[in-house]
């Protein structure tokens, strides 16, 4: 157990701190650079490195930049270097390299040696992420923490990826280097599907400069009509699931949908019942979530993943499915939240 | 009457064209951040700052690609060759039944807090699409591009599904926490995060239901484009025979 703390200052100094995590991605990318410039057979070698040595730059150099000549200076160059991320990617400048890739005989062949002790480090991720959120997110030496106390998950995630590697090299006899270089064929085929999430962070961040919401809000409120119980919740639960759409997050659209609709007209308005209509309502921005290019890390990072050839192929099968459930969102909150 | 400002849209409208004539994405958001900024006449200097800001502050977001470097070792050796066969093994495996059982365990988990314990780049690339991919393969052979990728396809929309409509039940969980907030900000008194929690089992369980009903019927889909996957491949031949 942990001594109680004295002071009011929460101590965040952590082993696996944000920061370090930060610094960790960001020398995974530098190697990928390096590998990438190592490629005698890649097509476009030096814009593809290009591209990775700028976005791994933010990770490796970002913290220390805003220590040495602030935020505003660091988050300039950034920003540019966004921009110029965004370009290269934007004009084809960035593809897929060369890869020593065994043969089907030859994976068959270890994959048999091996056995289900193969499955084992995959599997030690998430236990491992799990099990260490639960038990070790207190952890700490003179209050210096294993895990930074803000960011316990992804900290956690961390180390079971260390753990993972280290019983992976022990049955496959492949070193964490050689994992590392053979990530390279994942990233690539990834490629910029990998940087889209945090590109629409930042497209959120400058529609909340922007006042967007608002925007979205006013014209939302041009349809409706006040005492037509059916079509308010209509309005917000489609509303809900535009909003997200359009944000790619539905925490995003809930404040600006709630207050704009829900709470004004069917809260004062008709006296509906608070718990279900917020449960339901978010739940109908995730049905939107469902549907949006905009929720990268859900829906095209994925497609990358896979190899998919359409990279909207996971958008249209869960197309079906979030449209059924906006639908009966929709039944179930007018069904629910009034008592009269 | 009030003005409506419809500057602050002009994003929106360049992200929906942007994407429907199939420009890259990074381009689109930056072009989409790049108008909207100009448009509501922030100062350029302060746009990209905001760009910088929000893009640093959203790095955890990358957190994926520590995993990657596990996964890639493990299909070095096989991993996906392994899954394949492991599936074989098991009797009456189909991909149907692989993806129904998934997505009971991750909405169950979900619904517990343990949303860690899966995800797109730890559990669906490189266990549940091989095998879903692997259970089809077993009973039909070989599998046309197409079909392997509706398969994978459905593999990764069965983990966000499950997880989505499972995650608001657990009461400590960021959405159900910011739901309460913004209730009492607003002066609605008398509403505790259990409440919130316990109106998001209806619609989890309509998630279920519909979603299992869709995939009960993917095995039938398969089946009926492989039927025409092999007519048209007999056809070809016939041609190349006269």
């Amino acid at each position: 157990m942990s001594a109680p703390v004295n002071d009011n200052t929460v101590n965040n100094t952590a082993i696996i701190s944000i920061e370090n995590i930060y610094l960790l991605i960001g020398f995974v990318v530098m190697f990928l650079v390096v590998k990438t410039l190592q490629d005698k057979q890649h097509p476009k070698k030096y814009t593809t490195a290009l591209f990775w040595f700028l976005f791994g730059n933010v990770f490796l150099f970002g913290d220390l930049s805003v220590n040495l000549i602030g935020e505003s200076l660091t988050y300039q160059w950034v920003g540019f270097s966004v921009i110029a991320i965004a370009l290269l990617a934007g004009f084809g400048k960035v593809s897929m390299g060369s890869y020593h890739q065994p043969s089907e005989e030859q994976l068959e062949s270890d994959a048999k040696r091996i056995g289900n002790k193969l499955f084992l480090p995959a599997v030690l991720i998430p236990v491992v992420t799990v099990i260490c959120t639960l038990l070790l997110s207190n952890v700490n030496i003179a209050e210096v923490y294993l895990f930074d106390q803000k960011h316990v998950t992804l900290a956690s995630l961390t180390l079971a990826c260390g753990v993972a590697l280290i019983v992976a090299w022990r049955f496959t006899s492949g070193s964490p280097f050689q994992a590392l270089s053979e990530s390279r064929r994942l990233v690539d085929s990834i490629g910029w599907a990998a940087i889209l999430p945090q590109m629409l962070a930042m497209l959120g961040g400058v529609f909340i400069v922007a006042n967007t919401g608002t925007a979205i809000q006013d014209l939302v409120k041009l349809f409706i009509s006040p005492d037509n119980r059916f079509m308010l919740v209509v309005l917000y639960c489609v509303g809900m699931a535009l909003f997200t759409m359009i944000m790619g997050n539905a925490f995003a659209a809930f404040p600006v949908m709630t207050a704009g609709v829900a709470l004004p007209f069917l809260i004062e308005g008709h006296g509906a019942a608070a718990a279900p209509l917020v449960a339901i309502g978010m739940y109908s921005g995730y049905c939107g979530t469902l549907m949006t290019p905009m929720a990268a890390n859900f829906n095209i990072v994925p497609a990358a993943l896979l190899d998919l050839k359409d990279k909207y192929q996971v958008i249209k099968v869960q197309f079906p499915t979030a449209i059924a459930l906006l639908i009966i969102n929709i039944f179930l909150m007018y069904g629910v939240i009034f008592n009269d | 009457m009030f003005d409506l400002n419809y500057m602050p849209l002009i994003g929106i409208l360049v992200v929906v064209v942007g994407f429907a004539l199939k420009f890259n994405p990074l381009l689109v958001v930056t072009a989409a951040g790049l108008a909207t900024g100009i448009a509501v006449d922030m100062d350029f200097i302060a746009l990209i700052e905001t760009f910088g800001e929000k893009f640093m502050n959203s790095r955890q977001l990358a957190s994926f690609l520590l995993i990657l470097p596990v996964i890639a070792i493990l299909e070095r050796y096989g991993l996906q060759q392994r899954a394949k066969t492991w599936i074989a093994n098991i009797k009456g495996a189909t991909t149907t039944r692989i993806l129904s059982m998934y997505f009971v365990v991750r909405e169950c988990s979900a619904a517990l807090g343990l949303l860690s314990l899966a995800g797109q780049a730890q559990t669906v690339r490189p266990l549940l699409a091989p095998m879903a991919l692997g259970a089809a393969a077993n009973t039909h052979g070989d599998l046309p591009k197409p079909i392997k990728d509706l398969i994978s396809a459905h593999a990764a929309a069965c983990d966000n599904i499950a997880v989505f409509f499972g995650e608001d039940i657990f009461i400590a969980f960021g959405a159900v926490l910011l739901m309460d907030a913004f209730l009492k900000e607003n002066g609605i008194a008398g509403i505790e995060p259990l409440h919130i929690g316990l109106w998001a089992i209806p619609t989890a369980i309509a998630a279920l239901i519909v979603h299992l009903v869709r995939l009960a019927r993917l095995e039938a889909r398969i089946l009926n484009m492989i039927a025409e996957h092999k007519s048209k491949n007999v056809l070809n031949a016939e041609e190349a025979i006269s």
